[in-house]
């Protein structure tokens, strides 16, 4: 079932007139006749709308700096913020030799009247001093919240001041909720800092193996990026960093010398991946890990990008043994989930990265979307040089790098890298909508009303997205999957982490209780016969 | 598993928090909202804060949340959110059409201080339609002050006493519980063939069944119609002082309906004290139905009483469900040792004693000797296990930390809970919920022993 334009102007027609003209720009038929059309993406929420969208402050502490497990993260502002990013996202942290491991850890100063009165600084100053005694992290962050900015306390003063007192890396990120629209300031908050403080500060100056590369923009969450790392170890990678899934300050700090950057999610990293390119002439590869078609993809791009006879036999070893050990289990699942359909709504890159692991199953993605990516995520990065900032993220800093003089070091020549870039996505990402079929839906921060008039449209078989509408979906007799937790499950990623998909999308639909929605007595007449008269109804 | 919490306790004077005990107000306020008929919850900030309660309602209850959002950019923030908030309410009705959107407040709204009542005014809003609005500032109190404010809210834009003379009927503020245990209330009521208004009544609304079909506004919830009624009751118990007694006091000053503040009904005492507040009000009998249900609980008690006496045991959650508890545990012969909230005591309305002298008091009486603290956070509580450990302990899914951590049983009760299922949708109030929790710490404490115990001391009969 297709949905036409006709039908989106009978869905438009419910909304307020401003809310039509607004929401038209961020919904799109996928129709081959233009190519490459364009999406309103990232500008402010309507108010009321019923988003699924979060906070800069989520995107920062919770999304790029949590996971980082040596640090101790504390959040600057009253309870709930540190609250509800404690322990909710599941990125997976182990603890090593060497490497303290935060994560189970909640550090709020728990702002109360007196410090928006008066200002919180001399908390803030206070419970840093607390926390290196008791706890003497390595390196400390501070996440402000929205009423940091508004009362004018001065964070990067406090963390300056602290850094100085206890010879520790203190870092102070301006990420209160209300900058930007969405979660993706917080994204580039994080990424400005850790390439200006973070990134290059350690003293290693050559890489420590061959093959070493950064994987960024991979949180860890269910395991993935284990078995990500354990799949490129098996061939003979060396990992330098994860940022920042089970990834530490120490290791950051020398992420600077592997010879390539990895990206898994564009939006939330892509600023470092660009950033580290500059400065040290690391190119960067978008992979994808999900799905085994994706998976053999990327690390086929690696291969070609480093060019060695023996790491592109042991690749092709490595993916002929693993498809060989996964492929049977994954067939017999995909049985269950044949000609489905599937809508893709999750945050800022698994709205597009799921498709193809769906696709394998014999599940088609006919809506997919992103609360907070940008254009350049649907339609790909060409399109960047066109996207103006509006007012509502023109504050958003973008920071400024060049060629660092003594580290800056070409890869290899740049006739070899042209010559590359035109059969790999180096320092490139296509977006989603190239790989969306036609008369498919695109939509840009979707909302409730919307959820449910898609829903009523197209009935799709499952629904993946978050945990605040997966109830909802369920409600309606719709197996739904959550693209965020995983439902508590994982890992995805990775030839394991298929499997696992496999398992729970038809797990999803094979479960007996979608039978029992209906209770009998709602399919069957009641005995027939007559009241006596005067009876009780 | 939180390997960097020493034993030895090192004052922290800023009164920053490790490992909170608490949350912040508005997500209090958006369950007590959600707690009427029809009614959509709204939240006055950024849209952060929103996305935020509703993840964790929904991951406590497991069923859709609904609220909207005023969804403040920055300019908004710095010229005020009226504008958004007018918005706002004109999309609401015309996409989502509740009956009433009751609006909260976050710190940011507060801090810039968002003028609501006038806001509202100058709102166009559809007739027959309500929005009314409570101040939830996130930097005072907890979670629990939320649901007050929201709870208090209610009564200022409703209750009317309309009538003469007081109707035969009783308010009852449940306070911050599931589901269930409103479901339980009610039930307890209604066995003394008592007329009531509850307020909020979460039941039907966050636990309402799989039929197929998505009800945004699912049949639960008070109606405006009791709202507006409860002016004219008898009196209020108000079920918790915490959560509940605000909105009793506020109803006593506008309409003359007398107010009584009692513990959230956990345990024996409680619960006899809840059915005794009942009685006196309409010299009403207490039926055999429940004077049954009693009997059963203390049988069960007096059976059981060799698993838990004597054992010491830590609580930790929100004010009224932890002070139930203490004094149910303390019936049960255990030692309650630490007790701990994370809810600012004595700082809420007016006339509350505080939580610590209210516990002590209990404690004292049964010559318990414990650490006692409100507000206090979750790295303390565990700090003092470590130098007194315990044989249980008590409180939401964050405690799990500290029981893995410290190899301890742990029984799951409060809010909120996120790594279990079906604990919202039935009680621990009443008699039946008391039999509930003394099955869960047995079962809790004898599973423990069952998989500690030698072979040859594995018992069949316990």
């Amino acid at each position: 079932m297709a949905v036409t334009e006709k039908d989106l102007q009978e869905l438009f027609e419910k909304m307020p007139s401003k809310v039509q003209k607004n929401r038209r720009k961020h919904i799109l038929i996928k129709n081959g006749e233009i190519e490459n059309p364009e999406i309103e993406a990232n500008t402010r929420t309507i108010p009321g709308i019923i988003t699924n969208r979060g906070c800069a402050y989520a995107g920062c502490k919770g999304v790029v700096l949590g996971p980082i497990k040596d640090m101790v993260h504390i959040t600057h502002g009253p309870i709930g913020c540190a609250y509800y990013t404690w322990g909710t996202r599941r990125n997976k942290a182990k603890r090593e030799d060497h490497i303290k491991n935060f994560v189970n850890y909640s550090f709020s100063t728990d702002m109360q009247e007196s410090d928006i009165v008066f200002g919180g600084e001399k908390k803030l100053t206070a419970m840093i001093d607390e926390v290196v005694e008791i706890l003497q992290p390595k390196a400390i962050t501070i996440s402000a919240t929205c009423p940091v900015g508004l009362i004018g306390d001065d964070i990067n003063a406090v963390a300056r001041e602290a850094q100085k007192r206890h010879g520790i890396q203190v870092l102070a990120f301006s990420c209160e909720g209300y900058k930007g629209v969405s979660q993706s300031a917080g994204h580039h908050i994080a990424n400005n800092s850790f390439v200006e403080h973070v990134i290059g500060k350690g003293e290693q100056e050559e890489a420590p193996a061959k093959f070493s590369i950064n994987l960024l923009g991979e949180y860890n969450i269910g395991g993935d990026g284990w078995e990500v790392e354990r799949i490129l170890k098996d061939i003979g990678y060396h990992v330098v960093s994860v940022m920042t899934g089970d990834g530490s300050w120490e290791q950051m700090r020398n992420a600077h010398v592997a010879e390539l950057n990895l990206v898994q999610c564009h939006r939330s990293i892509n600023y470092i991946a660009e950033k580290i390119e500059t400065k040290y002439g690391t190119p960067w590869l978008k992979v994808n890990f999900v799905g085994i078609e994706s998976t053999i993809k990327s690390l086929r791009d690696m291969a070609l990008y480093f060019d060695d006879a023996e790491l592109t036999a042991r690749t092709e070893a490595v993916i002929a043994r693993e498809v060989a050990r996964v492929q049977p289990i994954i067939d017999q699942y995909a049985k269950l989930c044949q000609n489905k359909t599937a809508f893709c709504f999750v945050g800022g890159s698994r709205g597009h990265h799921f498709q193809g692991l769906f696709r394998e199953l014999g599940i088609e993605t006919i809506l997919a979307g992103y609360e907070f990516a940008h254009r350049d995520d649907y339609e790909g990065r060409d399109v960047i040089p066109s996207i103006k900032p509006d007012a509502d993220s023109k504050n958003i800093p973008d920071l400024h790098v060049e060629a660092d003089p003594k580290r800056f070091r070409l890869k290899m020549s740049p006739e070899k890298l042209a010559e590359l870039k035109q059969r790999i996505p180096l320092s490139d990402y296509p977006g989603m909508n190239v790989d969306m079929r036609e008369g498919h839906i695109i939509v840009d921060d979707l909302n409730h009303f919307e959820t449910e008039e898609f829903i009523k449209l197209l009935k799709p078989d499952i629904f993946s997205s978050g945990i605040k509408d997966k109830y909802v979906v369920q409600k309606m007799g719709i197996p739904a999957k959550q693209l965020h937790s995983y439902d508590y499950s994982g890992p995805y990623a990775g030839f394991n982490g298929a499997v696992n998909f496999a398992r729970d999308v038809s797990m999803g639909f094979a479960s007996p209780t979608w039978n029992f929605i209906t209770p009998p007595w709602k399919n069957s007449p009641a005995l027939s016969g007559e009241m006596n008269e005067g009876g009780d109804k | 598993m939180l390997d960097y919490t020493p034993k030895e306790i090192k004052q922290r004077p800023s009164g920053a928090v490790i490992n909170p005990a608490k949350t912040c107000q508005p997500i209090g306020a958006m369950y007590a909202a959600l707690g009427i008929k029809g009614c959509l919850p709204h939240s006055h900030g950024s849209q952060g804060c929103c996305s935020f309660h509703r993840m964790h309602l929904t991951r406590h209850f497991r069923d859709p949340i609904m609220a909207s959002t005023s969804s403040f950019t920055e300019g908004a923030s710095v010229f005020g959110g009226g504008a958004n908030l007018k918005t706002a309410i004109k999309n609401v009705f015309t996409l989502y059409n509740p009956d009433v959107m009751a609006v909260h407040t976050t710190c940011l709204s507060e801090t810039i201080g968002d003028d609501i009542p006038t806001i509202i005014k100058q709102s166009e809003i559809p007739e027959g339609k309500v929005v009314f609005h409570a101040n939830t500032p996130s930097y005072q109190g907890s979670h629990i002050t939320g649901f007050s404010n929201m709870t208090k809210a209610m009564v200022i834009y409703f209750a009317q006493a309309s009538e003469g003379l007081k109707k035969e009927q009783i308010n009852i503020i449940p306070g911050f519980v599931n589901p269930g245990d409103m479901r339980e209330i009610k039930r307890i009521v209604k066995a003394m063939q008592l007329k009531f208004i509850m307020f909020p009544d979460t039941s039907g609304v966050v636990d309402s069944p799989m039929t197929g079909k998505f009800e945004m506004y699912p049949k639960g919830g008070v109606t405006l119609e009791e709202l507006k009624d409860a002016g004219n009751s008898k009196a209020t118990l108000a079920l918790g002082r915490f959560a509940s007694q605000d909105a009793a006091d506020q109803l006593e000053k506008k309409c003359k309906v007398p107010a009584v503040s009692l513990k959230t009904p956990i345990g024996v005492k409680a619960t006899d004290d809840f059915l005794m507040a009942l009685r006196s009000a309409f010299a009403a009998e207490i039926p055999y139905e429940l004077e049954e249900e009693r009997g059963q609980l203390v049988d069960i008690m007096t059976d059981t009483h060799f698993h838990f006496h004597g054992k010491k045991v830590a609580v930790f959650g929100d004010p009224d469900v932890v002070t139930g508890l203490t004094e149910f545990l303390l019936s049960l012969g255990m030692l309650p040792v630490h007790v701990l909230t994370g809810t600012p005591a004595g700082a809420l309305g007016s006339g509350l004693a505080g939580f610590e002298n209210e516990i002590q008091g209990m404690l004292k009486a049964a010559g318990v000797k414990a650490n006692v603290k409100a507000p206090g956070d979750l790295f303390e509580l565990h700090q003092w296990i470590k130098n007194e450990p315990v044989d249980l302990l008590i409180g939401n899914t964050y405690g799990k930390y500290i029981a893995r951590a410290e190899d301890i049983p742990f029984v799951r009760i409060g809010f909120p809970i996120l790594d279990r299922s079906v604990h919202s949708y039935l009680p621990i109030v009443g008699y039946r919920g008391a039999m509930r929790i003394v099955e869960m710490i047995s079962g809790a404490l004898l599973d423990r022993a069952d998989r500690d115990a030698a072979d040859e001391d594995f018992e069949l009969v316990m």
